[in-house]
């Protein structure tokens, strides 16, 4: 009994006194601070593959600033919209966060993102430091929301082993969407449940990358109208279904849906696929992956034109932060030659500060990664518009229809451009 | 907490008894008149919570959906606007058909757990515990996890159930993303999930029957499925009907599976959405904060009356004692 109620005295003892010493704690990490005190901000990004080079750039950029602690946070992509809407209108979101050009504008006139003119006066950013098509699209009513981190290029991802073994060249430069459809049926094997090519219903991986091939587009340049009702957009499409549909070369996108094509590549299920910038290391992450596949320019259309929408991400601030001083800090550091050089360097992303690109085309000797860089010269800006999301779901949702083959793409299409348009009319109320 | 150490008594003068309210110095006293501020007291905690959480957001969607909102907070009244829209969109047809088949499906899982505590009550049935915990773990189990693992045994390609499947000659569809299947995929895993919650008020139903009727009924020699069906079931009826009520109001709100393991970029996605999978997709991806409210006093209206039907429905078939 009475050990009993000792151990009950301590452990109660142990109660009362643990407040005190977190008490204590506090108190003397803010009298070591001084004049500046100590401030923690949240920065929030989606993509899990880049976070060990954004810890290593908190990590030195805290040794400069001992008195900003970063904590950074991923939400998947799936969620980090909804979860990064709601948050910072309620005023609890994080204070720097990814920012994609898909909702630059949006965040930009709704009120979620700073205006960062008069920080980027008084620190003398060099803006021109950066690719100049990302620093576009993050300017907002001649208003810059965002510090330029990355731009996207995009190639031919292919499996070197089922190519030697169907006895097919490897793909080059000189390849074209008819190189690709040939190779495809070649390379295709059902015994084997091999596919030669695979045509995901995923925009920015697949008709983003052709439209602009053709001449087509998705969004009018003045972005009041939409382009889904042209005949080279709707040939730019069809490239993809007819994959499926027609020449029976690429997993349907019910296999898609249900397996992500990635990993169907790096498991030798297809020879053939898109691939974006920050995909090799997810490649490499597999040891098939980073035996067998090769990375081949990007297969030009058949005028031989290679123009694309390239997506770049940028860095933003919250319009509702708590510490605009330390958060454009962190900004600064974020688009720093040092950060670019960082990320360069794992190969995970093309920096967005021009000079870096040799840095990431080196840095996974494995690959040809050069070919991504080779890439950027025909980006053209992506397709956005103030509220994106309400028109690119839709058209994602429609043309499901047109992927299975259930209707004929130029009808899809068409009510996509019904649809896209309604949204854009509403948006210019 | 440091009550009993330092009150005026002396430390070794029974601390333990004060908690211990077995003896006899406490015992029950009858009700008087003030004891009526007591249970108010004691029901303010729950009353507070219901207020602030249940019923003030009601009402605040009540008044959103006559709004239309800015992308980052603000609102201005639009009066019947998000109804107008309610009306014209063809989306919320799909939704609430799709909602409509996964709470008839989803009902299956009220006989389906009556027959589980029915099998587990059975007198030396063996590993009970055993058996009542494995139903139970899917209630405990993250929404996120079950939906993973789900994913995977429903894959068309690579999934455990197409490959069973394969092994008697069949060629099993993609359960998750064909338009014909989907819905019966979720709803299966659904009532998989709810069997477990079911089960435990069943199971403390069939303890409450007293064991006389089962005793008498065996000696007018009634065997086990006739004692089923003429004992346990209607005595029962009370807790059926609560399972039952409780499996429509949740199946209304099928969201979290759905969005899991189908989602947007899915071609079955039109085949599957819910009212509340719509509520979302309207509310926070496509930022229309004042129509998702619409959408939400649409799904209340059908909860309402869906149960009040209910409510009217059980005197002709709920045995109350």
């Amino acid at each position: 009994m009475k050990t009993v109620r000792r151990i009950r005295r301590r452990l109660l003892s142990l109660l009362l006194v643990a407040p005190l010493i977190a008490v204590a704690a506090c108190s003397g990490s803010s009298g070591a601070g001084g004049d500046d005190k100590q401030v923690t901000l949240t920065y929030a990004i989606w993509d899990q593959a880049q976070a060990a080079a954004m810890k290593q750039i908190i990590t030195e950029f805290h040794a400069k600033h001992p008195n900003i602690d970063v904590q950074v946070q991923v939400t998947p992509w799936e969620s980090y919209w909804t979860k990064l809407q709601t948050s910072v209108t309620a005023g609890t979101g994080p204070d720097v966060f990814w920012m994609t050009m898909v909702y630059a504008k949006y965040y930009a006139t709704g009120g979620g993102t700073a205006p960062l003119d008069d920080q980027i006066k008084k620190s003398k950013l060099d803006m021109s430091a950066y690719v100049p098509a990302v620093t576009k699209a993050y300017t907002v009513n001649g208003k810059v929301y965002g510090v330029p981190k990355d731009v996207n290029g995009f190639g031919l991802c292919y499996n070197k082993k089922l190519f030697d073994a169907a006895k097919v060249k490897y793909p080059d430069e000189s390849w074209t969407w008819s190189d690709v459809i040939a190779a495809a049926q070649k390379l295709t094997n059902p015994k084997q449940g091999v596919y030669g090519f695979v045509a995901p219903e995923a925009d920015e991986l697949s008709w983003y990358l052709t439209v602009p091939q053709v001449g087509g587009q998705v969004i009018s340049p003045d972005g009041k109208s939409s382009g889904y009702d042209q005949s080279a957009t709707i040939q730019g499409i069809q490239f993809w279904t007819d994959m499926i549909t027609k020449y029976h070369v690429s997993p349907t996108l019910q296999q898609t849906t249900d397996t992500d094509p990635l990993a169907m590549l790096t498991s030798g299920k297809v020879a053939m696929r898109y691939c974006g910038s920050w995909e090799p290391e997810e490649i490499a992450a597999v040891p098939y992956g980073k035996a067998n596949i090769g990375i081949a320019p990007l297969p030009a259309g058949p005028g031989g034109n290679r123009n694309y929408y390239s997506n770049g991400l940028a860095n933003s601030m919250s319009a509702k932060t708590k510490h605009p001083d330390q958060a454009w800090e962190f900004l600064q550091f974020l688009g720093s030659d040092r950060a670019a050089e960082i990320q360069a360097k794992t190969g995970t992303v093309i920096p967005a500060y021009q000079g870096h690109a040799d840095a990431y085309a080196k840095a996974m000797p494995e690959f040809d990664l050069q070919v991504f860089v080779d890439h950027l010269k025909y980006a053209q800006p992506f397709p956005a518009s103030t509220d994106t999301a309400a028109w690119r779901d839709a058209a994602t949702k429609q043309f499901a229809d047109a992927w299975t083959g259930k209707s004929p793409v130029a009808d899809v299409s068409r009510h996509v451009a019904e649809t896209m348009n309604a949204a854009l009319a509403k948006e210019q109320r | 907490m440091s009550g009993p150490s330092t009150a005026t008594a002396p430390a070794e003068a029974r601390p333990i008894r004060l908690r211990t309210t077995t003896g006899g110095r406490r015992r029950p006293r009858p009700p008087t008149r003030d004891s009526g501020w007591w249970a108010l007291l004691f029901l303010l905690p729950a009353a507070a919570g219901l207020v602030i959480f249940e019923i003030w957001p009601t009402f605040q969607t009540i008044y959103f959906s006559f709004t239309s909102w800015g992308a980052f907070g603000g609102h201005v009244w639009s009066g019947l606007e998000n109804y107008r829209t309610l009306i014209a969109d063809s989306d919320i047809v799909h939704a609430i058909v799709n909602t409509a088949i996964i709470s008839v499906i989803s009902l299956l899982a009220v006989p389906l757990s009556a027959i589980v505590a029915a099998l587990l009550s059975l007198p030396g049935m063996r590993g009970v515990t055993v058996y009542r915990t494995l139903y139970f773990l899917p209630v405990v189990t993250l929404p996120a996890a079950v939906a993973l693992t789900w994913k995977y045994l429903f894959n068309g390609d690579y999934g455990l159930i197409n490959w069973l499947l394969s092994k008697i000659g069949v060629n099993g569809p993609h359960w998750l993303s064909d338009p014909a299947t989907a819905i019966f995929a979720i709803s299966i895993v659904g009532v998989w999930g709810s069997i477990g919650y079911n089960m435990v008020i069943f199971l403390s139903g069939i303890r409450g029957i007293p064991t006389d009727y089962y005793e008498a009924a065996e000696l007018d020699g009634a065997g086990r499925l006739a004692q089923f069906f003429h004992i346990t079931v209607p005595l029962l009826t009370p807790s059926i009907f609560f399972v039952t009520v409780i499996t429509v109001i949740n199946s209304l709100q099928a969201f979290d599976l759905i969005y899991l393991m189908v989602g947007q970029q899915s071609p079955a996605i039109e085949r599957t959405e819910t009212l509340v999978y719509l509520f979302y997709q309207r509310g926070f991806a496509e930022h229309d904060g004042g129509y998702a409210a619409a959408i939400g006093v649409l799904l209340l209206l059908a909860t309402l009356i869906l149960t009040a039907a209910q409510f009217r429905l059980q005197r002709r078939w709920v045995h109350y004692g």
